[in-house]
């Protein structure tokens, strides 16, 4: 620890009265080129992944964009009851989840269910949360999209905004004192900036130099509330610098910038045990959740814009060039995909619900005198209701 | 000099905040899971010396001084425990929690139960509360309600240093998180025998303080020993037969204890120091009046703190002492 105080570093400003400067907005890291007729085309002095991880980010990506599709259409059918979709922003999901060591923990927002699956989370375990099952592992407790699975280190979310962030900060601080080489990603919403628990995670992350990842995903809409309604600096990513932490700006939209930058970062992390920031600046095209409408708060000619930049769209001529997919692959898959989550919802739907006896279970290590009271009360009360359910 | 006896049940007399001080070194002695992080805690010992020594044994990565935040405090400590470590927080004053509240209520009390058991985040925080010391508004409150309304805290109070450092220990291998509430008026007043060896004293667990015959009194904190004082003073003064109850695990409550009791006694005074309205004492009035109506003699009684904030010049006016309870006391006793 530094034994120099602030005041002790800082020499004397003899220019007269003016505010600090901060360090200049970073600019957007990419790979692959956005311009009007580029698309497929490779930034030069980018490098390329090699074929396989291609595969697997673009495989990947159109999984998460086959299941969100599916599952919207499930909520507006009325058999599951929310879905948070990460449409148009799978890049920032998968390409983040993919430069991560299995052994490494994410500590999730509402839009990375991608990369539970992407860490081995099973179709049928997603599912099931989805429909709050008697298969659920969380027994039915939470809304869709609030996925958890200790095996493959995706630690279950609240709905809370920014909360989790401490997490993955005392997460990353637990595994150096255990002596492991395991980082933890605390991913979070532009909206999540404005929360005080951001701000004291990055201190806290800063200060006790957490071996950290802080990822946020600016897709530029909290619900209804555009980005600029909830900062006036010009970008995420300087706000680090108030910290005293590294932050990185990446195109969202980019899976191999994506990949490549948080790559780059987390290897920096191991190296130095110091955490970084990074942002990825994306589009929420769609809307916040299927309980929104985004077309009353937004001019959708932007979002319009937006979708031609999408993620999928844009690392897909690259594959083709490379002889790694096509349209015929590309039916194959998706059909594949719509096979399985067919079979899946199926049979999920089907599932019984939780027992009611589970009510009771999980709120402490054992269920303690008086939940047993209360168990013992509902068994005695509910038949009335059994109709009812499901 | 404290009192010391040798051999291996050697006890030494200790003040509370002693007792807790001990039990943290044992506990990080004992298992190198344990860590210790909050405002102060390292270096300097904490505000209170709770954690003196501990920085110096154990060093800066499991001695934490934190920068200044609550909700920073036990957001980190949870993401400690979910990787498997035994964080202890310190909260420098329960007064000053709120910021920390939403991490101990939406997270800290419910990893277990969102996740179906796949996260659990065994944290013991600590903090002083309560009042008597001059500390007016923001250093004396007594917050313990708004733990005990929240599913999957537990929630203890001791009352003496021997229940204090066992206490401490158990909740450091017990597998949900425990909010431990220090009375701090008696951090230095209550004295007692502390065994040396690590011990634990059961959470959920009451413990009949005082023996007795005509009335129950249910106290817990700092007002156990205002409870002891008028059962002397009832014994004494009136010729009647108080039993003491302390309740030492408000979350999960031994009821069985407090119903034995008053299902014997028929009368009952309960005193806490918080306030009145929906405090913890309304619970225990409701669950005994549901355990024990046919055999009560009396209206059940309620010496508190008052619906005000907490007083800074007039706080002996406001906390409960021990001629309010004997007056309650012989109330029920005369109903």
């Amino acid at each position: 620890m530094s034994s120099v105080s602030p005041a002790e570093s800082s020499s004397v400003d003899s220019a007269g009265i003016h505010p600090v400067v901060a360090g200049a907005a970073p600019g957007l890291y990419r790979v692959l080129a956005d311009g009007p007729g580029e698309t497929g085309g490779v930034l030069a002095g980018r490098e390329v992944p090699s074929d396989e991880t291609l595969l697997r980010l673009y495989r990947a990506m159109a999984l998460v964009r086959a299941v969100d599709e599916r599952m919207i259409t499930l909520q507006r059918q009325g058999r599951i009851s929310f879905y948070g979709a990460a449409t148009g922003q799978e890049a920032a999901v998968i390409g983040s989840g993919l430069a991560l060591e299995a052994t490494d923990w994410v500590v999730p927002a509402l839009r990375e269910g991608g990369i539970a699956l992407l860490r081995g989370l099973s179709l049928s375990d997603y599912v099931n949360q989805l429909f709050g099952n008697g298969s659920d592992i969380e027994k039915g407790r939470q809304m869709p999209c609030h996925y958890g699975h200790r095996d493959v280190r995706y630690v279950t979310l609240s709905s809370c905004i920014a909360n989790q962030l401490f997490h993955a900060v005392g997460i990353s601080l637990a595994a150096r004192l255990r002596g492991d080489d395991t980082i933890a990603v605390g991913y979070m919403g532009d909206g999540a900036t404005s929360e005080g628990d951001f701000h004291v995670a990055m201190e806290f992350a800063a200060r006790l130099r957490a071996p950290v990842l802080l990822f946020c995903q600016n897709n530029q809409w909290a619900i209804s509330t555009g980005v600029r309604g909830q900062t006036l600096a010009a970008t995420m990513a300087q706000k680090a610098h108030g910290y005293g932490m590294d932050g990185y700006r990446v195109d969202g939209n980019d899976v191999l910038a994506v990949h490549a930058l948080t790559s780059h970062v987390v290897a920096e992390i191991r190296r130095t045990g110091r955490p970084a920031f990074v942002e990825a600046l994306t589009y929420r095209v769609g809307a916040h959740s299927t309980s929104d409408d985004p077309s009353r708060y937004r001019d959708e000619s932007i979002t319009e814009r937006w979708k031609e930049r999408d993620p999928l769209r844009r690392l897909r001529p690259l594959l083709e060039a490379r002889g790694l997919w096509d349209d015929a692959r590309d039916a194959a898959f998706i059909s594949d995909v719509a096979e399985r989550l067919k079979a899946e919802v199926q049979r999920a739907e089907a599932d019984a619900p939780p027992s009611i006896d589970s009510l009771f279970d999980d709120v402490y290590a054992a269920v303690p005198p008086h939940l047993v009271a209360q168990r013992e009360a509902l068994r005695g009360s509910t038949a009335h209701l059994k109709a009812s359910s499901h | 000099m404290n009192d010391v006896t040798e051999g291996p049940k050697a006890t030494r007399t200790l003040n509370m905040v002693q007792a807790i001080g001990a039990a943290l070194m044992q506990a990080m002695e004992g298992d190198d899971r344990v860590v210790v992080l909050g405002e102060d805690v390292g270096k300097f010992g904490g505000v209170f010396r709770a954690t003196l020594g501990l920085y110096e044994r154990f060093g800066e990565s499991r001695v934490i001084d934190t920068p200044l935040s609550e909700a920073g405090i036990i957001g980190t400590a949870i993401g400690m425990a979910l990787y498997g470590l035994r964080p202890v927080a310190e909260i420098q004053f329960a007064d000053f929690v709120y910021p920390g509240f939403d991490q101990i209520v939406s997270e800290l009390a419910k990893y277990r139960y969102r996740s179906g058991g796949h996260f659990t985040c065994p944290v013991l925080v600590r903090m002083p509360y309560g009042g008597g010391i001059r500390g007016g508004l923001y250093h004396s409150q007594s917050p313990e309600a708004y733990f005990a309304h929240t599913a999957g805290l537990v929630v203890a109070i001791p009352s003496n240093p021997h229940d204090a450092k066992g206490m401490l220990l158990a909740a450091l291998k017990h597998d949900d998180p425990v909010i431990l509430l220090e009375p701090k008026r008696i951090y230095r007043a209550s004295r007692g025998e502390v065994p040396d060896a690590p011990y634990e004293v059961p959470l959920g667990k009451a413990a009949v303080v005082r023996p007795g015959r005509d009335l129950t009194i249910v106290a817990y904190g700092a007002m156990v020993s205002v409870a002891l004082d008028a059962a002397a003073t009832l014994e004494s003064e009136h010729g009647r037969s108080a039993e003491v109850i302390d309740v030492r695990t408000l979350v999960p409550l031994d009821l069985e204890t407090l119903a034995a009791s008053v299902n014997r006694t028929g009368r009952a005074v309960v005193v806490h120091e918080a306030p009145r309205t929906c405090g913890y004492g309304a619970e225990l009035v409701a669950s005994l009046q549901e355990t024990c109506f046919w055999r009560l003699e009396a209206p059940l009684e309620r010496v508190t703190g008052l619906d005000t904030p907490f007083p800074h010049t007039l706080e002996h006016y406001y906390l409960p002492d021990t001629p309010r309870v004997v007056s309650a006391a012989l109330r029920a006793l005369t109903a």
